[in-house]
């Protein structure tokens, strides 16, 4: 951890992506404005000392919108990461594990299935069908997070499992389970985590866009793709509707981009060798 | 060559044999009755009841599967539910939208991406380099429909350089071409982002081969070693960004397609699934799945005739 702090893209990276993460847990017990109170009287305000980023046209206080709306992305593409991580990564130590069967056969090319349909495509049909919410977002994000995650530990446990310490366990007599979870896993938490980063980001970006369109959160729960969707009619008179919310998702995204590719250089021996 | 050709055929039949089972599947597992959730609940029971009989919805699973199938097979779409039109003469109009949006595109993220990938691979660790990659990390950063409410606020609102959306036909090709632009700008931006990205890591890592150096011991000049050993060896993981990016496209077209009203597929999709006109949504789905999957053997095929060694491989 302290030999990432060394490098001035993850450091400022984590800063950014830091900043939304604590905006998000302060809005569970504080924001400047309440975000579900209608106050027509105060709409459409361009920013000022009272309200930072001024108000929208419900008259809510853009700045707390955007603390409470960082929590739904957030916990979207946590939670989303989460589903491709839990179900991805044994899918993928199987695969490995048991190279060159069936098994590894009808893993893999069930992940080349998911990869084959467009992401957002099927994000659609599935909250075409089971109707929007959060929930649904999260699913339809988490589908596609599983493949990533099985690939990239079935390509690294390969590569594990010819090592001599895998072998010295099998020789012990342990189990490929347990080799895969003792031995395998633990080797790949670096890989691991540099991917959780960049899918961190990508689910940031697809539940804006889902919500954009009407297909994530629902009201009152204030999201940023929402609130940009809020804005289209009213971005000639009203810039700071657009601006602000828009720019809380290039911070986040560049913020954990920043973040991923400097814990990649870092890991990555062979990169870090170029870089000298 | 032409093993590999039949073997990857093979798989692009399964994929989309899978592709169609999982289509189905996810419209055939909504709770309740499908005909009752399109046409809502205030419904007669009869418009229901006629509306199953229409869908097939009063017969099994498997026997409705083979119809939707076979009628995709024979470009028979099946019938709109909303407009009463059979769906393949709705795409039909269409999709003279959203394939041009897509290539133009594809067209535009390559033409940014190539130029400034191989400048900063060339111009390592310069200033050039420094601001591709800086913007670049941007360009992938921004969403894209964000993007596209800007430029439209900026250059069709402010400055009327564009038409804020709409489409006017191909009728009027330099018109239609021009409205499709900015369009297609905002769908290629982070695109051309990442493919430039690739395309520098594909370039840095050809250009410390020793066949690099041996071109240039031979008497090749820096920019004929670029050109001749280095971009066709970095071509591979461009290529299959290229391949991946236009299923990108195509689908990304849907969110664009709303923003700057073009009568496209992905509005045609994202309007049924608001009027909950499942049978048009099914079957816009199967078709962009089935050009996205065409895509992917088309890249397939090109690996192999820029690199022998897969073929033998495979």
């Amino acid at each position: 951890m302290k030999r990432a702090f060394k490098m001035p893209g993850f450091t400022i990276g984590f800063i950014v992506a830091f900043t939304f993460v604590a905006a998000a847990l302060l809005s569970f017990i504080w924001t400047p404005f309440g975000t579900d109170g209608v106050d027509i009287v105060n709409k459409l305000k361009p920013p000022d000392s009272t309200n930072w980023f001024g108000t929208d046209h419900l008259g809510r206080d853009i700045f707390s919108m955007i603390m409470v709306g960082a929590r739904t992305s957030i916990a979207v593409a946590i939670v989303a990461v989460g589903i491709g991580v839990l179900l991805g990564v044994p899918l993928g130590l199987a695969a490995a594990a048991r190279k060159g069967t069936l098994l590894d056969e009808v893993i893999m090319r069930g992940n080349d299935l998911i990869f084959a349909f467009p992401a957002l495509l099927i994000a659609i049909l599935i909250t075409a069908v089971f109707g929007p919410s959060a929930t649904n977002a999260i699913i339809a994000i988490g589908i596609f997070n599983i493949p990533v995650f099985a690939r990239l530990t079935r390509g690294g446990a390969l590569s594990l499992w010819t090592r001599d310490f895998v072998l010295a366990a099998r020789v012990a007599g342990k189990s490929r389970l347990r080799i895969s979870f003792e031995h395998i896993l633990p080797n790949l938490t670096n890989l691991l985590i540099v991917q959780g980063t960049i899918q961190f980001s990508l689910g940031i970006l697809a539940e804006a866009a889902l919500s954009y369109i009407g297909l994530g959160a629902q009201p009152p729960i204030p999201s940023w793709g929402r609130m940009l969707a809020d804005s289209q009619t009213m971005v000639s008179f009203a810039p700071q509707l657009a601006l602000f919310p828009g720019i809380a998702i290039v911070l986040t995204v560049l913020g954990l981009n920043l973040m991923g590719d400097a814990l990649r250089d870092l890991f990555d021996p062979k990169l870090r060798r170029d870089r000298q | 060559m032409l093993r590999f050709t039949l073997k990857r055929l093979l798989s692009l039949g399964l994929s989309l044999v899978a592709a169609s089972v999982a289509i189905f599947f996810v419209v055939e597992i909504i709770p309740g009755d499908p005909a009752r959730l399109m046409l809502g609940i205030n419904a007669t029971q009869d418009a229901v009841d006629a509306l199953r009989t229409q869908m097939g919805l009063d017969q099994g699973v498997l026997a409705r599967y083979r119809f939707w199938v076979s009628g995709l097979v024979q470009g028979d779409f099946g019938i709109s539910y909303t407009y009463r039109v059979p769906v393949s003469e709705m795409v039909q109009g269409r999709v003279w939208v959203s394939l041009p949006l897509a290539l133009y595109a594809l067209l535009l993220s390559t033409a940014i991406a190539f130029p400034i990938g191989i400048l900063a691979a060339a111009k390592r660790g310069t200033w050039a380099d420094w601001l591709v990659m800086g913007g670049t990390q941007l360009g992938v950063a921004i969403p894209n429909f964000w993007f596209a409410m800007l430029m439209v606020s900026i250059l069709a609102i402010k400055y009327r350089l564009f038409s804020a959306g709409g489409f006017p036909g191909w009728e009027a090709p330099l018109l239609a071409l021009k409205s499709l632009t900015l369009p297609a700008f905002v769908l290629a931006l982070p695109q051309a982002s990442i493919l430039a990205r690739v395309m520098r890591s594909a370039l840095l890592d050809t250009l410390s081969e020793d066949f690099m150096r041996t071109a240039r011991a031979k008497g090749r000049s820096a920019r004929g070693a670029m050109v001749h050993h280095a971009l066709r060896n970095a071509m591979i993981p461009v290529l299959t960004i290229i391949g991946l990016q236009f299923s990108f496209l195509l689908a990304g077209a849907i969110i664009i397609e709303k923003i700057f009203f073009l009568p496209g597929l992905g509005s045609m999709i994202f309007t049924a699934i608001t009027q909950r006109d499942l049978i048009v949504v099914e079957s816009v789905v199967m078709l962009l799945v089935f050009a996205v999957i065409l895509v992917t053997f088309v890249v397939d095929i090109t690996y192999a005739l820029v690199d022998p060694r897969l073929r033998r491989r495979a």
